[in-house]
């Protein structure tokens, strides 16, 4: 039986329209996350968004920091690996969590995506913590189209 | 799902507390899956395990059987309390086996303090070594490493701390492989993941990671003798107990081997249930490099878990102006349970060298086994095993019958029964924390989110769990131990 908790819509950042919800009883001691948008932008859009707001409460976050950047992968669905392996990796290496994403993904083998994230540090003193995320799993990850758009299922270790 | 449920009605017994399901159960298993659980800690597993463990059954070079320990439940690729031995000449390694968290384990640190002695100072002691051991997302640890310096910590292990004057030389003598583990290449480790993990050497991390006061109630100590060895055996008496790992330098080198096993397996016409048990031949390039990097995080989890020592024994000379030696903050036994390891088991008469993977399962050497600290070697390794926040752990001793049943192995937690959601829904984190208070047990956390999904209700009786294993004698109990003190992150 899926549950639906936790249900977000992205579109209080005023950029992305998707949608995800925890999925219970799937990993007990993890996370997992089903990701849904209307185009393969707003699905990446959305796993950002939700994989930010596992690990901090997004009101707590200054908007300070603005980046680019850009991951290529052979495959869609190990694009969005990438992707969300990327946002973890940014959270240890430089401490920082993007609440304000716009994705843009192109290509048809290989595919790109490049993107502009807007966020700022996790400062323990200011920001309201959550959970540490440790890395996305191959567990149950899925990337497909749905009858409106993308959907994707994200399991993430924690 | 109908898949699980046959399987589950596929159960069979195989001996008291021991359950298995036949190679027959699932095309492509290529020998059984066996559970060791009593009848009521069956029923409690959810359907992952079933499911998970007759697909690590399937994997290439699997020896004997796939184990499932009595706190199994659903992970990702292997179950959480998962064990199984590959040949090492014809087998596979396996990230999912072990877990993005390498090397995380349990360090277990006595000392002469008793309870009076601590509780009027309960939470001036808590507050300190919140503040000295930093916890939650984003957090640095208290030592700024060049690469050369992270390259030595990674081959050396706990060893690279003690020689920087992080910890005592008789430390390594009771950590598992004298906390450092051979074979850790730093060629093998990628760019991102030394960035990603490089200043966090002595953090404790996020989850079900902790840090925690216990004592010794009268009626916990099980077994004097084995007690009296492992200097655990005063009712009263005080112990640290830390749960931690790799941190993402760990979890950096597990995502990076994941993706590279996930397109490797094409190359080597390996196919597998579940993309989550991605693998490679153990005597491949790709499994060697992904050993060597490997072995590489589990030697920083256990310089981690020495950092974090350190600062232990520094605040407690701090608060109870004592030196530590004086307060006797000696290291029982630090024990990894997310592992793969090279080791020699007796197979049908054969000694053969086997990869042992354990994926929430701790290692329980038995008497006389070499790897066990000399001071112990008559009573077998100490193995720990952390409960809930709430409840308590439990310390065991390894046994023979391990060494024989499980390749020395036996379980690791308590195992959870509801997901984090579920106790967030049932708790709020401050509510818990003042309940807990109530109960004498003080609780310091990053995430206040992160101790409702801790509650204790959300796993199972660790003493249930226990009973098992001690009834089984894949471990035997020694000493419960009760918390008064704990930090999250």
């Amino acid at each position: 039986m899926v549950h639906r908790v936790d249900a977000c819509a992205g579109r209080r950042t005023g950029w992305t329209v998707g949608r995800w919800h925890v999925v219970e009883d799937v990993a007990l001691a993890d996370c997992a996350l089903d990701i849904e948008g209307q185009d393969l932008d707003d699905l990446f859009e959305t796993a950002a968004l939700a994989v930010a707001d596992l690990m901090v409460d997004p009101a707590t976050i200054s908007v300070t920091v603005d980046r680019t950047i850009a991951i290529e992968a052979d495959a869609l669905d190990l694009l969005l690996y990438d992707w969300v392996s990327e946002l973890i990796f940014l959270k240890d290496r430089d401490r920082q969590a993007f609440i304000r994403v716009r994705a843009r993904v192109s290509g048809e083998g290989p595919f790109r995506v490049r993107a502009r994230l807007e966020g700022g540090e996790i400062d323990p003193e200011r920001t309201a913590l959550r959970a540490d995320p440790k890395a996305l799993t191959f567990h149950q990850f899925t990337l497909e189209r749905a009858a409106a758009g993308w959907r994707a299922r994200l399991v993430i270790d924690i | 799902m109908k898949t699980t449920d046959d399987l589950r009605s596929k159960v069979q017994p195989a001996g008291d507390d021991i359950w298995e399901i036949p190679p027959s159960a699932k095309p492509g298993m290529l020998v059984p899956a066996r559970v060791y659980a009593s009848p009521s800690l069956l029923e409690q597993m959810d359907q992952g395990v079933f499911e998970q463990v007759t697909n690590v059954a399937c994997l290439p070079g699997i020896v004997r059987a796939a184990l499932c320990m009595p706190d199994g439940h659903w992970g990702y690729g292997f179950p959480i309390g998962g064990v199984a031995a590959f040949d090492a000449a014809s087998g596979v390694i396996s990230p999912g086996g072990i877990g993005f968290d390498i090397n995380c384990g349990m360090r277990l640190l006595r000392t002469t303090l008793t309870e009076d002695d601590v509780r009027p100072r309960l939470a001036e002691l808590i507050g300190a070594l919140f503040s000295a051991v930093p916890s939650g997302v984003g957090s640095k640890g208290f030592v700024h490493l060049s690469e050369p310096e992270f390259d030595r910590a990674m081959v050396e292990g706990a060893g690279w701390c003690v020689t920087r004057g992080f910890g005592w030389p008789e430390d390594l003598e009771y950590t598992e492989g004298r906390g450092c583990l051979d074979g850790a290449d730093p060629s093998h480790v990628s760019a991102r993941a030394r960035a990603r993990g490089m200043d966090q050497l002595g953090t404790l991390g996020s989850g079900n990671h902790y840090l925690e006061l216990q004592t010794v109630r009268p009626q916990g100590i099980h077994d004097p003798a084995a007690a009296r060895s492992f200097g655990v055996d005063r009712p009263g008496q005080i112990c640290v107990m830390l749960h931690c790992g790799s941190r993402g330098f760990g979890h950096q080198v597990g995502t990076d081997y994941l993706r590279l096993f996930d397109q490797a397996m094409k190359r080597y016409a390996i196919t597998v249930k579940d993309r989550e048990l991605a693998c490679a031949p153990f005597r491949s390039p790709e499994g060697q490099a992904y050993f060597a990097a490997m072995t590489a995080a589990a030697n920083t989890a256990f310089a981690n878990r020495q950092m974090i020592t350190h600062r232990v024994r520094e605040v407690f000379e701090k608060v109870f102006a004592t030196s530590a030696r004086e307060l006797g903050l000696s290291v029982v036994y630090d024990v990894c349970h997310n592992t793969a390891k090279l080791e020699r088991h007796v197979v049908e008469g054969e000694t053969r060298e086997l990869i042992v993977h354990r994926k929430g399962a701790t290692r329980a050497f038995g008497p006389g086994a070499t790897d066990v600290p000399t001071a112990y070697r008559e009573v077998g390794q100490p193995v720990i095993i952390g409960g809930s926040m709430e409840t308590g752990s439990a310390l065991l001793v390894g046994t023979a019958r391990a060494m024989a049943e499980t390749w020395g192995s036996t379980a690791h937690g308590a195992g959870r029964t509801m997901s984090r959601a579920q106790a967030k829904r049932r708790v709020g984190g401050e509510t818990l924390i003042k309940d807990m208070a109530a109960r004498g047990i003080i609780v310091r956390a990053a995430s206040r989110s992160g101790v409702a999904e801790e509650a204790g209700f959300a796993y199972k009786d660790l003493s249930a769990v226990v009973d098992v294993l001690h009834h089984l004698d894949i471990s035997r109990k020694v000493v419960s131990l009760t918390p008064i003190g704990n930090i999250k992150g």
